[in-house]
Parts: structure tokens; sequence; C-alpha cells
């Protein structure tokens, strides 16, 4: 009985799938999504569940207890640790393909096609959980978020995965060896570890998009290897998700893929950090800058990864307040590099219950820049730096960025001097209409609130 | 034809089309969008409840299978439910009790 309806269940849980992902595009539709992304899944899993033939408890008792560390974890992560919790979960979808693909090698003893997907899976699954699990160390500050580098790094990395590579192909071609499948899985394994070390904490936007392409790729290819398209369909959606993210991050930092995995850009740069001088900016109090804002009919607010650290979003919610109560109109202009994972900035305003429609693109909001009063930089460096349309040499030249030098006046609320990620000064600081605010950003965006406040 | 090759097709017919739907993703929603399609592929479940529930299955395989289940049904729960506790928070109005704190 269930065999015969259990293809048409799976063809339903492929289109809501594929609904789910085509009503993302629009956050009035996009909890539709959600909901018909979920009935596919309980459709599918219902279903599969009907059909197989023994070890039930065991498989109650594995949903069970993914269920009791998933709600919660969903419920009490923080949206400023969404990052981290992204690369966690892309370590526990492949970690459960390459499970399953070492099971099958076992079990079946593949050969020929099914050896090559069950090759790919394996492979795609282990480095993508051992990647993802140091981009998490990374992300959660358990580990240097700076690119660690050795001499000979790109050899290494390059043939572990070469290594890895070759014995699957002995393996699809030939008898496989005992030794093999072993040492197969400890080189996948080493090789995650290798592509992420050297890989900075600025560029993990593009990392983290990179592993979710990898592990919808580990899933699809379980699909081949189980002769299940809904697998398929599911992990192909996924990996086409992960690459067009990948694609977009490294176009807005104006660099190829190989450049984000083999540069290890904050390390090349340094040499240019040399050359920064001592330089006099314009400094000023959180009263000089109410003072500004007070009087400004229109405002442009560009945050960063440092507003996001010093978890200011809530803070800066309430000056957005008061200046829209003033009759100012506020925006925000978000690079699509901003934080640490795509989209990171859209979420934590959006937490601060700041209105979606005042959260605009690069390309949205970049002509409207020369027509503004304000330009309030928070914890962004890089994604506003002149030099980039401007100075050849400097390795971020031709990287699109926020038009912010060219408001009428322009605040940058800062730590320090210190250089941003790419390790070069920024032409921003020196501008004679740029007033710069150090301090964290949290107390000083609270000091300019208390300020404007006050005036009343 | 043969299955494998089906299967190449759907694959390949379903990358295009992810491709072109996840182009007319705003921006706004990438990072929900990548948790949601993480979730999605979270259907690694279905794999791993099919290996665990062979009749014949070694013990190896056996608690292998158990492993994923519990790793990719984390992934099922926790994936779609941050994704809609992310979505609910996109609004296009303010809030009405922002009125109110004065």
């Amino acid at each position: 009985m269930i065999e015969t309806i259990l293809p048409v269940i799976y063809l339903l849980a492929s289109a809501g799938f594929i609904l789910a992902v085509k009503w993302m595009n629009h956050p009035a539709t996009a909890r539709r999504g959600v909901i018909i992304g979920e009935i596919g899944m309980v459709l599918a899993v219902v279903g599969t569940i009907l059909g197989v033939e023994a070890n039930y408890s065991l498989i109650f008792l594995g949903l069970g207890i993914g269920a009791a560390i998933g709600i919660p974890l969903a419920y009490k992560t923080p949206m400023t640790a969404v990052p981290q919790l992204t690369a966690l979960s892309h370590a526990f979808g492949a970690v459960a393909s390459a499970l399953i693909g070492t099971a099958e090698f076992y079990e079946k003893a593949p050969t020929g096609f099914t050896m090559a997907a069950l090759g790919t899976e394996t492979f795609l699954g282990f480095l993508t959980t051992t990647a993802s699990i140091i981009a998490f160390a990374k992300l959660q500050e358990l580990m240097p978020g700076r690119p660690l580098t050795y001499p000979g790094q790109n050899f290494m990395s390059l043939g572990t995965a070469a290594a890895a590579v070759i014995l699957v192909a002995m393996m699809v071609f030939g008898t496989p060896a005992p030794w093999m499948f072993p040492v197969f899985i400890a080189l996948s394994l080493a090789f995650g570890i290798l592509l992420v070390i050297p890989i900075g904490g600025a560029d993990m936007p593009t990392v983290i998009a990179l592993l979710n392409s990898y592990a919808g790729v580990a899933a699809a290819a379980m699909g081949f290897v189980l002769d299940n398209r809904l697998l398929i369909i599911a992990g192909a959606l996924n990996g086409a998700a992960g690459l067009i993210l990948s694609i977009i991050m490294c176009k807005a930092m104006n660099r190829s893929f190989f450049n984000v995995l083999f540069g290890a850009f904050g390390q090349v740069a340094a040499g240019a950090a040399g050359k920064v001088e001592a330089r006099p900016v314009r400094s000023a109090s959180p009263e000089d800058a109410a003072s500004i804002l007070e009087n400004a009919q229109s405002v442009i607010i560009i945050p960063g990864y440092g507003m996001a650290v010093a978890q200011a979003q809530h803070k800066v919610r309430e000056l957005y307040d008061i200046l829209t109560k003033k009759g100012c109109e506020v925006r925000f202009a978000i690079h699509p590099v901003a934080g640490r994972m795509p989209g990171h900035m859209n979420v934590l305003l959006a937490e601060a219950d700041i209105p979606y429609d005042k959260l605009l693109e690069m390309d949205e909001i970049n002509g409207d820049f020369p027509n503004t009063d304000v330009a309030l930089v928070i914890g962004a460096n890089d994604v506003v730096n002149p030099l980039a349309r401007t100075d050849k040499i400097s390795p971020i030249y031709g990287t699109p960025i926020l038009d912010a030098d060219k408001a009428r006046t322009v605040m940058v609320i800062k730590r320090s001097m210190g250089v941003g990620f790419a390790g070069i000064d920024n032409e921003l600081y020196y501008m004679p209409k740029t007033q710069m605010l150090f301090g964290d950003a949290k107390g000083f965006v609270a000091g300019i609130v208390k300020e404007l406040q006050g005036g009343h | 034809m043969q299955s494998y090759e089906i299967g190449l097709y759907v694959f390949m017919l379903a990358a295009f089309l992810g491709f072109e739907l996840v182009k007319k993703v705003s921006p706004l929603l990438h990072t929900p969008l990548m948790s949601l399609s993480n979730a999605i592929s979270a259907i690694a479940v279905v794999g791993a409840i099919l290996v665990t529930g062979q009749k014949d299955a070694s013990e190896m395989t056996k608690w292998l299978g158990f492993a994923a289940v519990i790793c990719a049904s984390l992934n099922v729960f926790a994936g779609y439910l941050i994704t809609d506790r992310m979505l609910k928070m996109f609004k296009k109005r303010e809030p009405a009790q922002t009125g109110n704190d004065k």
C-alpha cells in the first residue's frame, strides 16, 4: 500500500520545497514559504517511516533527540549568534550525509556510478563538517578570526584534496582495498580544516554561503546513492542557493572564488598597512553629533560588523525613532558583505523593529547620498572607503562601495583609528566634512540619543 | 533510460530552477533564505531513516544511521523554527506601541 503512494508523497514534498524557495522572494510571502516547506518535510518523513521495515524505536529515538536539541537551539539562540548557528547547522547536515555514505559503503560495496556519487557525498560531507566547525569556532571567537597562514599552505590544501579525489577514482574504477575508505575519510576531514583556517572573519559571508552549497550537493549526491529523487531535488535547490549567495558575496568584494579560498586576504594586505601615516582628523563628542543630527532633514545610517559586535542595534533603533519623530528621513544602506553572513545586518535591524522598507541595498541608495544631509557610519570601514574608486594599487580597488563620502556631512562611529580588515587606510576619515566619533558603537549612540532627548 | 540518468536530469533541472528562484530573493532575506535552504536539505533525514530502517541492516549501519537521524532531524527542527523566528521580525510598518513611549 505505502509503496504505491510513497512516490506521490515525495512528488508533493518536492513541490512544497520548490514553492518554499519561490515564496522567499518577498517578506510578505516568506512565512507562507516556511509553512509549505514544513508540510513537505512532514509528508516526506511520515511517508518514509511508514515504508521502512525495522528499527522503528531507533528511528523515533533519533527524531526525539534531534527535536530535543533542535527546538531549544532555534528559540534560545540570540539573533547576533545567527552566523554561528548557521555554520553549526551546516556541520550537522553535512555529517548526516557523510555518515549515511559511510554506512552505505560498507553495506552495499558499491561500484561505478554509485561509488562516484557516494565518493562525492562523503567527500563533501566530511569536508563541510570540519570546515563548518572551524567557521563556527572563528565566529564564536573560540579561535582567532584572523587568517592563519603558513608557508606551503595552498600546496598542502590542494594536495590533500587531490589525494582524496584520486582515492575515490581508484575505488570507482578498481576494487577498493580495505585501507582506502578510512584514509579517504581522514583526508576529507583534514581538507575541510585546511580550507577554512586561512580565511579571515570578513570573508566569512562567502565561506558560509559556499559551505551551505556543499551541504546541499552532498544531500543531492546521497539521492543518487539511494536512488531517491526527492533528495536530489532538495539538495540541488540548496546547492544552487548557496552557490548564488557566494557568487553575490564575491562580486560585492570584487574578488574571485579562488582568491577568497586561497588568497588569505588579510595577510597579503598587511604590507600596505605599514604605509599608514598619522594625519589629523576632526573628532566630535555626542553633543556635537546630536546638534548636527538635530538639524538634518535626511540621514542615511550605514551599519557594519562593528554594530553587531557592540550589539548596538536597539540603541540605533531609538535614534531612528527620535529622528523620525522630528520629521527627519532616516534610512539604512546595507552593503552586501556587511557583517559575517549574507543578510546579517537586515536580520539584526529587523530584530530591533526597524521596518524593512527602510533597509536599502547598495544600488538602490547610492544615488541618494549627494542629497543627504548626514551619512552616519556605524562600525563599517572598508565598504565606505573611497580609495576603492580611485587608488588602482589598493587591494580593494574596484570593490563596489557605499558612496558615504558624497553626503553633505559624514559621521563615523569607530573605536579607534585602527585599519579595517583589508589593512588599509580609509580616505573618508580625513575629509574636511567628516566628523570622527570615537567610542563604542552602543555607548556612543546612547549618548547621542540622550542629548537629543535632553533638548526637549 | 537508466535510473541514474533520470536522476542526473532531475538534478540539472532542479539546479537551474533553484538558480532562477534564488536570484529573485531580495538581499533583505538572504540570512533566512540560507537557513531555509539548509532546513530543506535536512531532507537527508529521509535517507537516514531509510538506511536505519533496512530489515537486514548490520549493527554498524544501524548506529551510523541512528547518528545521522539525530543530526539531520536536529537541522529540520532548528532550521524551520529559526527561519520562521527571523521572518516574524521583518515588518513593513512601525509597530503600534512605538507611539506610547513618551
